[in-house]
């Protein structure tokens, strides 16, 4: 990820592809536990995930009922559903 | 996008392997009224209706019936594990562990696979909230039957949650129906689709 700002559909993008990424390597690990570079390599891209889901979640909404707002009203079920497309 | 929680949404702790018991149980994994056919009936369903609020609903609770399949899933297998050929003979278990030895296969008490005629995927959402209200009352009674002819309380106690929430989602599913026909002529819910006329949808 570069520094420089992302809009909402940027945004999910990266974490789709941060998300794959350490997702795959999870699969590889389930069969290759004791493989040091890609531990590393998991490690690299969950904590990219988590930080990009945080940024996404402060600014646009809950992905999950986790980062759901309870701020006064409950928008997680009014959310866009990702099968509407837009990508946003 | 799902991600799997390493856990069950409430404990399954059984210590007497009992297969009629497990065949019994058996049908709320793979039966007519079972919680995989709840979970794709719901997800299948949440895509042609116009309402997010009713949508997200139905995602939540089909997310939750596939945490009551792997329940089920964990009831049955915990209630076959070990069974000895002897056991197996003595029971009316044989033909099942013929077929799947001791897997979990989804099934009826009946043997009838699971199969996607037990349930519809409608296009309207009055019609489709109607089946998923009668859907939990299916599955409440078949509970109901499971808990007169068992007693085991390991058993008994999962069974017990599992009720309760086919409960909750009735109730749940009572007030989506009431979400849509606030979207809808009051004096006819009935004139059209909203999820498919495009001059449908104002009250």
């Amino acid at each position: 990820m570069n520094n420089m700002p992302m809009n909402q559909s940027q945004l999910l993008d990266w974490i789709n592809q941060v998300s794959f990424v350490a997702y795959d390597t999870a699969l590889y690990l389930d069969t290759h536990p004791y493989d040091e570079e890609a531990l590393s390599f998991y490690n690299h891209y969950r904590t990219l995930r988590l930080k990009a889901v945080k940024m996404y979640e402060e600014k646009y909404g809950p992905l999950t009922l986790d980062g759901a707002d309870t701020d006064g009203h409950w928008s997680w079920g009014s959310m866009r559903n990702p099968w509407e497309g837009g990508n946003c | 996008m799902w991600q799997y929680e390493k856990r069950l949404e409430y404990p399954v702790n059984i210590k007497q392997t009992d297969p009629k018991t497990a065949q019994y149980i058996l049908s709320q994994y793979g039966g007519p009224d079972g919680e995989i056919n709840a979970s794709l009936r719901y997800l299948s369903q949440r895509y042609s209706i116009p309402y997010r609020e009713v949508a997200g609903l139905l995602t939540d609770i089909a997310t939750e019936e596939i945490a009551h399949f792997e329940m089920i899933a964990t009831i049955v297998h915990q209630l076959t594990r070990d069974l000895t050929p002897e056991e197996i003979k003595a029971s009316n278990f044989g033909p099942y562990y013929i077929d799947h030895t001791l897997a979990v296969w989804p099934q009826a008490a009946g043997g009838v696979p699971q199969n996607a005629c037990e349930f519809q995927s409608k296009g309207d959402p009055i019609t489709d909230l109607m089946e998923d209200m009668a859907a939990e009352q299916k599955a409440r009674t078949t509970y109901d039957n499971i808990l007169r002819v068992v007693k085991d309380p390991d058993v008994v106690d999962p069974i017990r949650f599992l009720r309760a929430r086919e409960v909750v989602h009735f109730q749940r599913f009572g007030e989506a129906l009431r979400m849509v026909q606030e979207h809808l002529d009051s004096k006819n819910f009935y004139a059209c689709n909203p999820a498919f006329d495009k001059s449908c949808g104002c009250k």
